[in-house]
């Protein structure tokens, strides 16, 4: 009985051995396929105006990445967007989550769930509600003219801060609450005010959890594609031209700025991971 | 008559409405004086040490600080200092810069930041490891850079949370010998929270030792080990000897109680303080083990015979049972060889004996209540 059970128990560990590498292997490669072809593609060198088939190597698009009508005001308004959306949404959401995690008020169950609310509602909804919320901002007289309507640059960005902020909320949220309190008792022992004890010993604490959530919002404000055109008008952002430019014919320089979208996020998280391992490496007693 | 550095005058901190974690204390802490709270967890003694930091505000009452109203100020705006448990190092300073950090928020120039934390760091005996991060360096280190960061503002009291509850055994009798000697050296007034006993006996000018939220006795430790006034402070200090009686006559400054179990013994006058119903205690290494029916004049003597003994080494602890099964604890010094006498065997008939000036008296439990004590040791079970 053992001598008929002992083949299939070895073939099944030698099965066992090799199935999570090339289980592993296919989930990377179906993961990065579309990036590598991607990169591969913007070292093309296309004859029509599509760059589907590839027909010789050429630096042209790197050399002149922003070089199509439109594509330079695009990109700006892209990372513009996104780097305030990352200034405002990850201040306001620190010290969302520092109320949130330090204080009892009034109200905080339910800011606690509503702060859910903007990840778990589908963006078209949110899209939608939006552009419904500046338009009917029309007879507002309160409001100076060109805030909110017609649609533009300081709705897109509205939006974006909108959804970034619970997305930093959450993340802060989960760092603050293993935060060690004592050592801000310590700071205000040793005569600092409120002021000084949260940037000289909370402040540099939080940093990383700070960062990644900036990282974050960073990331979701300059790819997004579904709110951005209900709230944007005329403006055009990086995802809404290549959308446009779909109709037409992608062009190499699409490819390029892709690519270094790509190189920059793939530098943030190994930031993040160099930085949270450091953060690990000096226990904080 | 020292002045005065801290004073708590009817200090009370409830949480919700019916946990009284600090219930009207009222105390004063003299310059210069290495006092202690002393008392089991949940005394109210942590409690009490975080109002006089500003950590807490209390309920009612008031605290000063040589003579000022700090009851609601901030922890900053406070001349005391804390060395908190678990040590509250800043993680991403430097030993020196979480030494410094007092004294650049105080705006103090930079030549004397510089001079006063080397001096600290000397102090200490850290001055080598001032560029290391606190992630770096041992737990008996971190006690004394928290110490060090402390000290370095010269406070007028300087707060110690449990300090040394971190620390192994060994460490921790070095580190009390450590603090008492750099209290003496800076002359800063200490208050220091402790649940060990021992601990507070070494250090301490005066101790209060404290439950439910009120200290039951307040005095030097030589003065609460031997006279304690409560059975709780009898029992918390080390093990006693308790046995209930009745006050049947006065001699002089001593006065008589008769034992329930028949024996009259005699207690300072002072220790029965107008009661008429005592439990009478002794500790253990006060009472000597005396040949039967050969009582020495002038002591307290009790017949019983030896139940068990233990050597210990330094000692030998014998059980006495009394003539109604009470259990005497007698802790004799091994001064000469032991070698086993016929009179220190078990069964042996003895008579219990001890000073009269050597005894107190604490209230008797209530009617219908057994002693809930530990047979060794003598601490109440709770």
């Amino acid at each position: 009985m053992s001598a008929a059970a002992r083949p299939p128990f070895r073939l099944r560990r030698r099965i066992g051995r090799w199935v999570l590498p090339i289980y592993a292997a296919f989930a990377i490669t179906f993961l990065t396929l579309p990036v590598i072809v991607m990169i591969i593609f913007s070292f093309n060198s296309p004859a029509g105006r599509s760059n589907l088939t590839w027909r010789e190597l050429s630096i042209d698009a790197w050399l002149d990445p922003l070089g199509r009508p439109g594509l330079a005001e695009a990109v700006t308004t892209s990372v513009l967007i996104a780097l305030l959306t990352t200034i405002i949404a990850t201040a306001l959401g620190v010290l969302i989550a520092l109320a949130l995690v330090r204080h009892t008020f009034r109200g905080k169950g339910i800011a606690n769930l509503l702060i859910f609310l903007p990840m778990s509602t589908p963006e078209i909804v949110l899209g939608t509600s939006l552009l419904t919320l500046f338009i009917g901002s029309v007879g507002w007289t309160f409001l100076p003219p060109g805030v909110l309507y017609p649609l533009g640059f300081p709705t897109i960005l509205i939006a974006h801060v909108m959804f970034s902020i619970s997305f930093v909320v959450v993340t802060m949220r989960a760092r603050l609450a293993g935060f060690p309190r004592h050592l801000e008792e310590a700071a205000m022992d040793l005569y600092a005010n409120e002021w000084s004890t949260f940037w000289r010993v909370t402040f540099p604490l939080i940093l990383p959890g700070v960062l990644a959530a900036a990282m974050l919002a960073f990331s979701l404000s300059i790819d997004d594609y579904v709110i951005t055109t209900f709230t944007s008008g005329q403006t055009k952002t990086f995802p809404i031209y290549i959308f446009g430019a779909q109709q037409r014919g992608i062009p190499v320089q699409v490819n390029v700025i892709g690519t270094m979208i790509f190189l920059v996020a793939v530098g943030f998280v190994a930031l993040s991971t160099f930085l949270g391992r450091r953060q690990q490496n000096a226990p904080g007693r | 008559m020292a002045q005065v550095d801290v004073r708590l005058v009817d200090v009370t901190k409830t949480y919700g409405s019916d946990v009284r974690a600090v219930d009207g204390i009222s105390l004063d802490v003299l310059d210069g004086e290495f006092f202690s709270l002393l008392g089991p967890s949940g005394c109210g003694k942590t409690t009490t040490l975080r109002m006089i930091g500003g950590f807490e505000e209390p309920t009612s009452g008031r605290i000063e600080l040589q003579g000022e109203e700090v009851t609601w100020l901030p922890p900053h705006r406070r001349n005391v200092n804390t060395v908190f448990q678990n040590y509250a190092l800043f993680p991403h300073l430097s030993i020196r810069e979480n030494v410094a950090f007092g004294l650049r928020r105080r705006k103090v120039a930079d030549a004397e930041v510089r001079t006063r934390v080397a001096e600290m760091l000397e102090l200490v005996e850290l001055s080598a490891l001032a560029d290391r991060k606190p992630g770096q360096i041992s737990g008996g280190q971190a006690q004394r850079v928290a110490l060090a960061r402390a000290l370095v503002n010269r406070p007028a009291v300087l707060l110690l949370d449990e300090p040394l509850g971190a620390l192994d055994l060994r460490l921790r009798k070095q580190m009390q010998i450590e603090l008492k000697r750099i209290q003496v050296e800076v002359g800063i007034t200490f208050i220091y929270v402790t649940h060990d006993q021992e601990e507070a006996m070494t250090m301490s000018d005066r101790i209060a030792v404290m439950n439910h939220g009120r200290y039951e006795q307040l005095g030097a430790p030589a003065e609460i080990y031997e006279r304690p006034s409560t059975r709780f402070v009898a029992g918390f200090l080390g093990a006693s000897n308790l046995l209930p009686g009745t006050v049947v006559g006065a001699e002089g400054d001593h006065v008589a109680v008769r034992l329930d179990l028949g024996p009259i013994v005699r207690l300072p006058a002072a220790a029965i303080a107008g009661r008429s119903r005592v439990d009478v205690g002794v500790r253990p290494e006060k009472i000597r083990l005396g040949s039967a029916g050969a009582a020495t004049p002038g002591v307290n003597a009790i017949p019983g015979h030896i139940q068990d003994l233990s050597y210990t080494g330094v000692s030998t602890q014998y059980r006495v049972a009394l003539a109604d099964g009470h259990l005497v604890t007698a802790y004799a010094q091994n001064i000469a060889r032991a070698d086993g006498g016929a009179s220190a065997l078990p069964g042996a008939e003895v008579l219990v004996e001890w000073d009269p000036a050597d005894a107190f008296a604490v209230d008797p439990l209530p009617a219908g209540t057994e002693p809930a004590t530990d047979p060794v040791t003598g601490a109440p079970i709770e």
